[in-house]
């Protein structure tokens, strides 16, 4: 198999329909031996979206992602990702499902045994694809993530952000339209969460990926809200008309898709909105939780 | 009064730890047979697997070829000292060929086996699992049974029966060393007698057994590391309960398989 015999939008297992989520959560509920820890959460996330979710440590947000993700069953209620119930789906299916989704996990989770350009080609080698071509994308990927110069080193040798860049290639290497992010900045100095952030918005705004990221920093809510990554020029520019959508529109126009807020409390959803609602919230548990989480 | 509250707490715990115990067998059960049903379903790893017999097998020759020099070498002390007793030294030869073919070839290679890579494949699996590789293997659409199950069981079956042949050659070798040095015994009469003595039966066990202990081992180890909770202690465990549970597991079962196969061969 080439990856030239299979472009980026029929690597795709579904089509998108019209009007329908790419994610829907409906009541769902689980808990461990400690108890529940989501309690009847339901949101959705639509075609072009950027899904931020915010929460206290031990919230659920990774939760939520390893739900959406099929990694993880629910207790209680159902979750549809690009039109099929994962509940109702085997491990088999799973495993093919999540071929056409990306999941950047919060230590990037790369295979140390394996090399950079190992770890970002290990699902194009497992689809047998020719090496010259799966040299080329690899090189491709890690080019836009600016971690070329690392393609033969271990995971082992390399710095927390880059580990991270790296992870992202993986998860970017096979074109999924839809890419999780577990906490990308988490435990990385501002300099390089902004790196990280940036490379969220050239996803997002040259290759059109809808996305779903946890965090606990409110700045990386607000990166994704306010700016856009411009192709032409290579600069991240500032969006004024971004985050008053719950839904992307045919006549949304120029900038970059909306940027919706998620925030978990206790088990459950506790708002939900624009970035900037949260910002002007007059509610006291959003407040402390905006000072605290700067 | 009794308090009573303590009662229901106690009988829930014994519930919950009951519970546990038979969802850990239902895991394993489960996984052993995905194990055994993915060697005869594509994809297989064969690279993998070829890594991992080199791994086990190459990698465990120096311990096997140590240790059963000298079990070889003992067996014939202890032996020869009641055989003199009769005047009998010549019957070394037989003992130590019966001895090291049809149990202590199979178990003790088994037990060093399972000491060096039950602890090994436990704790890769296991830091894995706790660095997330499991789960980004499964988030990359890969199924971690097939890639990091399937490889070691299939090594493992396949190359402990081969370790144990040449565990046996080597334990005659040690043995013959030391008998010809305390007992004057001859390299044509130990050999002799040590190779006619066997019989198709004996052959049949000490090949049949290491199969079967190679899957208990492997099976048991990628289970426990496949299992880690609670970070890197949580790996320390694991790997220790791997080679505790594989080798008792192993002495459990080579205790029916011994009956078993005496009693298919009229012994």
């Amino acid at each position: 198999m080439t990856l030239s015999s299979r472009p980026a939008s029929q690597m795709h297992m579904t089509t998108l329909v019209p009007g329908e989520p790419l994610i829907s959560f409906k009541n769902v509920r689980i808990g461990f031996d400690q108890g529940d820890v989501l309690r009847g959460v339901s949101f959705d996330v639509w075609p072009g979206e950027t899904k931020v979710l915010l929460g206290e440590s031990g919230s659920g947000k990774t939760l939520l992602m390893k739900l959406a993700a099929g990694l993880l069953h629910p207790d209680e209620g159902r979750v549809w990702v690009m039109g099929q119930e994962l509940e109702a789906m085997s491990e088999h299916d799973l495993l093919d499902f999540r071929r056409h989704i990306g999941f950047v996990f919060q230590e990037g989770a790369l295979f140390d045994s394996l090399t950079v350009a190992e770890n970002v080609s290990f699902r194009l080698r497992e689809e047998e694809i020719d090496d010259a071509q799966i040299e080329a994308r690899v090189r491709e990927v890690l080019r836009f993530v600016e971690m070329e110069q690392a393609i033969n080193m271990y995971p082992g040798e390399l710095s927390g952000g880059m580990r991270r860049r790296v992870s992202i290639a993986r998860a970017l290497v096979d074109r999924p339209p839809f890419v999780f992010y577990d906490s990308p900045t988490a435990g990385l100095d501002p300099v390089t969460s902004q790196t990280i952030i940036t490379l969220i918005l050239r996803c997002r705004d040259l290759q059109g990926v809808t996305s779903m990221l946890a965090t606990h920093r409110v700045q990386d809510a607000f990166g994704l809200a306010r700016f856009r990554f411009d192709g032409a020029t290579g600069r991240v520019l500032p969006v004024s008309h971004n985050g008053h959508q719950t839904a992307p529109r045919e006549d949304q126009g120029e900038g970059s898709p909306p940027t919706n807020v998620l925030v978990l409390r206790d088990g459950k959803v506790y708002f939900e909105g624009a970035a900037e609602e949260v910002l002007h919230s007059s509610d006291e548990y959003l407040k402390t939780f905006l000072v605290s989480a700067e | 009064m009794p308090d009573n509250n303590e009662r229901p707490s106690l009988l829930s715990f014994a519930g919950d730890f009951l519970k546990r115990q038979v969802f850990a067998v239902q895991e394993y059960s489960l996984l052993s047979l995905q194990a055994l049903v993915n060697v005869f379903t594509p994809p297989v790893y064969w690279t993998d697997t070829l890594e991992q017999m080199d791994s086990i097998g190459v990698g465990s020759l120096p311990i096997i070829i140590a240790a059963f020099l000298s079990i070889g070498g003992v067996l014939v002390l202890q032996t020869a000292s009641q055989f003199q007793r009769f005047g009998e030294t010549a019957l070394t030869g037989d003992a130590v060929s019966l001895a090291l073919v049809r149990e202590l070839g199979p178990a003790i290679a088994a037990l060093l086996v399972a000491g060096r890579n039950a602890s090994g494949i436990a704790s890769e699996l296991g830091s894995m699992v706790v660095t997330e590789q499991v789960d980004a293997m499964r988030a990359l659409g890969t199924d971690p049974t097939r890639k990091l199950v399937t490889p070691r069981v299939v090594a493992m079956v396949l190359v402990l029966p081969l370790l144990v042949v040449v565990a046996d050659f080597v334990g005659l070798v040690g043995g013959f060393i030391v008998a010809h040095f305390t007992l004057r015994l001859g390299a044509v009469q130990f050999w002799t007698r040590a190779v006619n003595t066997l019989e198709f039966g004996d052959l049949v066990q000490g090949t049949v057994k290491p199969l079967i202990f190679g899957f208990i081992i492997s099976t048991i180890a990628c289970h426990k590391g496949l299992r880690v909770t609670g970070g890197t202690q949580g790996v320390g465990r694991a790997t220790t309960s791997a080679v505790v549970a594989s080798s008792l597991w192993m002495l459990i079962i080579d205790l029916f398989l011994a009956k078993f196969l005496l009693y298919m061969f009229q012994k």
